[in-house]
């Protein structure tokens, strides 16, 4: 090897690396080789970035506003000119109002994913570090909110907190964040009694710091994994509780409000509610094809391919 | 490893297998009436109590009254039942019922005047939320004794001051003037609850049909009474199954497996007319769809700006696209079929006009709340408005419950607007006029809750007294004319803008003969109906 | 794998057989958490802006009315009163009255569990028949067609919203297909022809003899059943298949199949039979989720279990019943939990 002709991919690929974030690319790079290689993960990311593409154009790609009502003109079928996936019950065009719809399920996935892994993690690692007394109580709540039916929790607090998509967000979030302190807590306990954290604590670092920089960077991995395979489920959730109309409100196209509002016709116009059933399945089975292709990747030890 | 695919090819070959040999039912039984409806809103059977759509379809083949309507025909208005013949004093204040001789309640005994008197005390001693309906009359838990008497074979009721005799014998044709066998009744009363506890899922009528069964949420059959007055049922047998969606109790409709489909969306109507062997029968009832604007806003009660969202809202286009045979345009508080009802509909959309009504009201950019209940044709009328109110530079925004939680705050006199059902209680005029266009006290310390005027916060601008005067008025022909009158000023003024009145779409077997839903006055009755 | 039971680092030192001490902490865990949940679903029925004293009286009631059924139902009490009361009743088998349904939750509960107890047993059951093959075959041929194939069919499980395929099936297979009955349990022709001895109606119905009424209801249980299965098929397949990885990569296996064991017999016999411990506990994972009330699925199909019921309550404020559905509900998924604990610690050497 001669550094005078050495390829960006050589310079990731070298077994020696010259700084730290060398290394941190060349494992990421070599990730992304594996994760390349495995073409039902690509075809998941694929229709991810589909999907970003979409509510990031929807204005563009749009043919028409999503909630302009043409009474006149409702319950057009698939392939009517102008609005190819047809119209709904107040003859709006839902191809539009799938397309604006994407921006949605998009922001209650970010929502959720910021909210509920970061408190399964928080909870998990310091129950995991502290031990005692903190662990037995931050674990018996974790344990509670476990023993709840998921959605049925979600529910309730949908429906204490009234209907509106924050609130579902919320209420999803809250079902969601128990497995993330549970696996937090596993590895920080692991990492806890490890030589290394030991080292550590002996140089003089509080738990804050060694909770922040040390135990939380070793988590992330197995956080990432198991958050992409949650995605699809987060997204159904979702897709429940607005087709039990206590997710996003009137007018808003969220697709599991399409298929609760296009239900009533679905023997006569089934196609109302199958484009945004289409739709959802699709996305969930992206996240669920990437999120299996990440397993491999960054946890070979659960590693099930 | 061939073996496994085998196996695996066997096992779903055979799970194909079992489900393609299934029996398909084609018919229900001839002496059967099965019945697909939404019934998960009935909490109660007792007569004295129950006061929801599917409770009062029950209650109504169960339990006799004093005067009742006839399914085969309901124009003609109440008439005798329980009672053969009435008599009312020269002060117009007795009322003296002649008991029918001879009939059985469903335990054998028989129906006795003191059996009526019994129900009614009972209804007023209970003070359940439809109490009112006979309490109006002015009997109190202090001077029943004396108001309701029974002398022999007959029972008079003596109110407190002289109303129409129409008015009254209207409301006794109400479920809550159901009469119960006293003595089975109070073989189960608990801690002297009049046998409440026990009638919540019991019968003890003399009605065409007995309670079999109550599942809450699930179903309710009933059983022919072969002593029936008026001769046994044909139908020995009826159920009626919870069935939440439309299309599903369209496809069990279609397949055989009901008789008759209570809830059909307007979708499934018009696809029932296009299939073989059901039809679909369409009777008015007497619900109404309207909205209305809390006068506590400082916006809302201008009265130009109350005019202008009636200009607002599209009901033709509502009435021919996602309502079409189910509701059609009404705009008056009085459903028609009933006394002083008028078909005067002059509110259509347009948004010039409002527009003009608004800037003489120097409103501009006005932000609205309507609340909404979390059914769907509901969600689209919220939704529709939203559209035709964006036009005139009006945004409103859509606070969608559930039914309690909207409720709540309606009666909390919180909503902007409201966008609501209201259902006649008993086939006066009385019923729509004492909620709609009465409020005596406007106070916030009144707490009249149960007023629609007072929700709304509403002074009625002197058709609280005209209402009153009309209720006791004893000439038809007037009683009449006040009502029109009343309505004229309410259609102007009132913050309601009434839109809709429910038509009821069944889809029947094409067997099945004799069904009448109630119409606008009363609810379904099942003893007239042949196979 | 998830468990909900926890036993805490430093145990205080009791003179009790080891035995006992594992009961008792166990027992104290489950006390501790059933508390929590009571707790929790307790406070959100208190703060939801739902009024109970609505959904007893209805629309028209005036404030008297009103007021009176707001005493009745305790409600002028501080919540800490309210909350030890019900409490107090539950340690006594009372979960109070429902106000929708008039009567005890108990009763109400008792009628619709078996349904979804039916429900659940034969989704698992299908789930079980189908997953685990699929899981062995794809262990087994690993990197083959058939083991994309069931990865496929895995994921597309995961990713379906099932309210939409279980309307899907009931519009092709009840409406245009008429291969099987439709929503609901049973055919009104059998409602009550056979005594209610467990509540499940193919078990009752088989007891009964009355083979017509098993078929009926069997019709009408397959599609959603199989709706459920299919869900904890995609879950038992993709466990089985990591679980006999693991085993076939392990080095008595080589041994196995050097000394020329038949493939059938390495498989079955060696690889399998080391899984089945784990497999169990994958399986009553799987059967507690479908227990919690598969709300979405009873909700499409009319189907009158626990789900069902609970979610109806907690629209209409009916607390009681909400309360004790939840209890329920959590007490068979913390159960199950520790049954399953319990397997690990017999069965599995590791875990000593």
């Amino acid at each position: 090897m001669t550094t005078e002709t050495q390829t960006l991919r050589d310079w990731l690929l070298s077994e020696t690396p010259t700084s730290r974030r060398h290394a941190r690319l060349a494992a990421f790079y070599k990730g992304w080789l594996t994760l390349r290689a495995n073409h039902m993960a690509m075809i998941g990311l694929a229709i991810i970035a589909l999907l970003l593409g979409t509510a990031l154009f929807a204005p563009w790609l749009a043919p028409h506003d999503p909630f302009v009502q043409d009474l006149a003109f409702r319950l057009q079928p698939l392939g009517t000119e102008g609005h190819v996936l047809g119209t709904d019950s107040l003859g709006r065009d839902i191809l539009s109002r799938m397309i604006y719809g994407s921006r949605i399920t998009l922001y209650i996935v970010a929502l959720v994913v910021m909210i509920a892994p970061i408190a399964g993690l928080l909870v998990g690692t310091i129950a995991g570090y502290a031990g005692g007394w903190t662990d037995i109580v931050l674990m018996r709540i974790t344990d509670i909110f476990l023993a709840f039916p998921r959605l049925i929790l979600a529910l309730a607090f949908v429906a204490a907190l009234g209907a509106g998509i924050e609130n579902a967000v919320l209420a999803i979030a809250l079902t969601a964040w128990p497995p993330y302190a549970r696996m937090a807590r596993a590895e920080t306990l692991t990492i806890r009694s490890s030589d290394y954290i030991s080292a550590i604590r002996l140089q003089g670092a509080g738990p804050m710091r060694i909770i922040t920089k040390h135990i939380w960077p070793l988590c992330i991995s197995s956080l990432i994994v198991r958050v992409t395979l949650d995605m699809a489920g987060i997204i159904l959730a979702a897709a429940g509780l607005g087709f039990l109309g206590l997710g996003a409100q009137p007018p808003s196209p969220e697709w599991g409000a399409m298929i609760s509002e296009g239900r009533r016709f679905i023997l006569d116009y089934w196609w109302i509610a199958t484009m945004p059933g289409l739709a959802i399945f699709t996305v969930s089975l992206a996240f669920n094809l990437l999120g299996d292709g990440l397993r491999d990747v960054l946890d070979p030890k659960d590693s099930s391919s | 490893m061939n073996a496994f695919t085998k196996l695996m090819g066997t096992a779903a070959l055979g799970f194909a297998m079992g489900a393609v040999a299934l029996p398909v039912m084609a018919e229900t039984p001839a002496n059967m009436l099965v019945i697909a409806n939404r019934i998960d809103d009935i909490t109660t059977l007792d007569p004295a109590q129950s006061f929801e759509f599917a409770g009062s379809d029950v209650l109504r083949n169960i339990y006799g009254r004093l005067v009742n309507f006839d399914p085969l025909d309901l124009d003609a208005g109440y008439q005798a039942d329980l009672a053969t013949s009435w008599t009312v004093s020269e002060d117009g204040r007795t009322i003296t019922f002649t008991m029918r001789e001879g009939v059985k309640f469903h335990s054998g005994n028989p129906v006795r005047a003191e059996d009526v008197a019994f129900s009614f005390k009972r209804v007023v001693a209970l003070n359940k939320t439809p109490s009112f309906i006979l309490t109006q009359f002015g009997f109190t838990p202090e001077n029943m004794d004396e108001t309701i008497t029974v002398d022999g074979n007959t029972v008079s009721i003596t109110t407190d001051k002289r109303y129409a005799t129409s008015f009254v014998l209207n409301c006794l044709t109400a479920t809550i003037a159901g009469i119960v066998d006293e003595v089975t009744v109070m073989a189960n009363e608990v801690d002297g609850d009049f046998g409440n506890e026990w009638l919540k899922t019991h019968s003890a009528g003399s009605g065409a049909y007995s309670l079999a069964s109550w599942k809450p949420k699930e179903s309710v059959t009933l059983n022919a009474n072969p002593d029936f007055y008026l001769g046994e049922p044909a139908m020995k047998r009826v159920k009626v199954t919870h069935v939440q969606e439309s299309a599903t109790q369209r496809l069990m409709l279609e397949r055989g497996d009901i008789d008759v489909a209570r809830n059909l969306n307007p979708a499934d109507v018009e696809g029932i007319r296009k299939a073989e062997g059901v039809e679909v029968m369409e009777e008015m009832r007497g619900r109404l769809m309207y909205i209305s604007m809390n006068q506590k806003h400082p916006e809302l009660s201008k009265p130009e700006v109350r005019q202008a969202l009636k200009y607002l809202i599209d009901y033709e286009g509502m009435q021919n696209s996602f309502l079409k045979g189910a509701y059609v345009t009404h705009q008056n508080f009085l459903p028609r079929t009933y006394l002083g009802a008028v078909d005067e509909n002059p509110f259509s959309l347009n948004v010039e006009k409002a527009k003009a009504l608004l800037a003489e009201a120097g409103v501009d950019g006005l932000e609205l709340t309507v609340g909404v209940r979390d059914a769907q044709e509901r969600l689209e009328i919220g939704q529709s408005l939203q559209n035709t109110f964006a036009m005139a530079g009006i945004k409103l925004t859509l606070e969608v419950g559930t039914g309690k939680q909207v409720l709540s705050k309606y009666r909390a006199r919180e909503l902007d607007i409201y966008l609501g059902a209201w259902g006649p209680d008993y086939p006066d005029p009385h019923t729509n006029a004492g909620t709609f266009a009465y409020n005596p006290d406007n106070s916030d310390a009144a707490q009249a809750t149960g007023l629609l005027a007072w929700r709304n916060a509403w002074d009625t601008g002197g058709l609280t007294e005209k209402s009153a005067a009309a209720v006791v008025e004893g000439d038809r022909s007037k009683r009449e004319a006040m009502y029109h009158e009343i309505q004229a000023t309410f259609r102007d003024t009132s913050p309601f803008a009434v839109m809709f009145q429910k038509i009821e779409p069944a889809g029947i077997a094409e067997n099945v003969e004799g069904l009448n839903l109630g119409g606008a006055i009363t609810a379904v009755s099942y003893w007239a109906v042949t196979k | 794998m998830a468990s909900t039971h926890y036993t805490p680092k430093r145990q205080p030192r009791l003179p009790l057989p080891s035995w006992l001490k594992g009961t008792l902490v166990t027992l104290a865990s489950i006390s501790v958490t059933m508390l929590g949940l009571l707790f929790v679903t307790f406070f959100i029925g208190r703060v939801m802006p739902i009024d109970p004293v609505l959904a007893v009286i209805g629309e028209r009631a005036t404030q008297d009315q009103y007021h009176a059924a707001y005493l009745e139902l305790g409600l002028d009490r501080s919540l800490a009163v309210q909350f030890a009361y019900y409490v107090w009743d539950v340690l006594h088998g009372d979960f109070g009255m429902s106000l929708l349904t008039a009567r005890p939750v108990s009763q109400d509960i008792a009628r619709v569990f078996p349904a979804t107890m039916e429900l659940a047993t034969i989704g698992i059951i299908f789930g079980i028949v189908l997953g685990v093959p699929l899981g062995v075959i794809a262990a087994v041929r690993r990197g083959s067609w058939i083991d994309q194939i069931a990865r496929v069919v895995a994921l597309v499980g995961y990713s379906m919203p099932i309210f939409w395929l279980g309307l899907m099936g009931l519009l092709l297979f009840y409406g245009i297909l008429g291969w099987v009955g439709g929503p609901g349990r049973q055919g009104i022709f059998f409602e009550d022809t056979f005594p209610s001895i467990t509540g499940m109606i193919l078990v009752d119905a088989a007891l009964a003899r009355d083979w017509p009424a098993f078929k009926d209801a069997f019709s009408h249980i397959v599609l959603p059943a199989s709706l459920l299965g299919y869900y904890s098929l995609a879950y038992i397949s993709r466990m089985t298949r990591s679980f006999m990885l693991e085993q076939l990569s392990a080095e008595y296996v080589t041994t196995a199949r050097v000394k020329g064991m038949s493939e059938w017999a390495v498989v079955w016999n060696h690889a399998f039979r080391n899984i089945r411990v784990q497999l169990i506990t994958v399986i009553a994972l799987s059967y507690a989720g479908l227990l919690e009330g598969s709300v979405l699925t009873e909700i499409i199909f009319s189907w009158p279990g626990i789900g069902n019921y609970i979610t109806t309550a907690l629209l209409s404020a009916d607390m009681n019943a909400v309360l004790g559905g939840t209890v329920v509900v959590g007490l068979i998924f913390v159960c199950l939990n520790i049954f399953s604990d319990l397997l690990y610690k017999i069965f599995d050497p590791r875990s000593k």
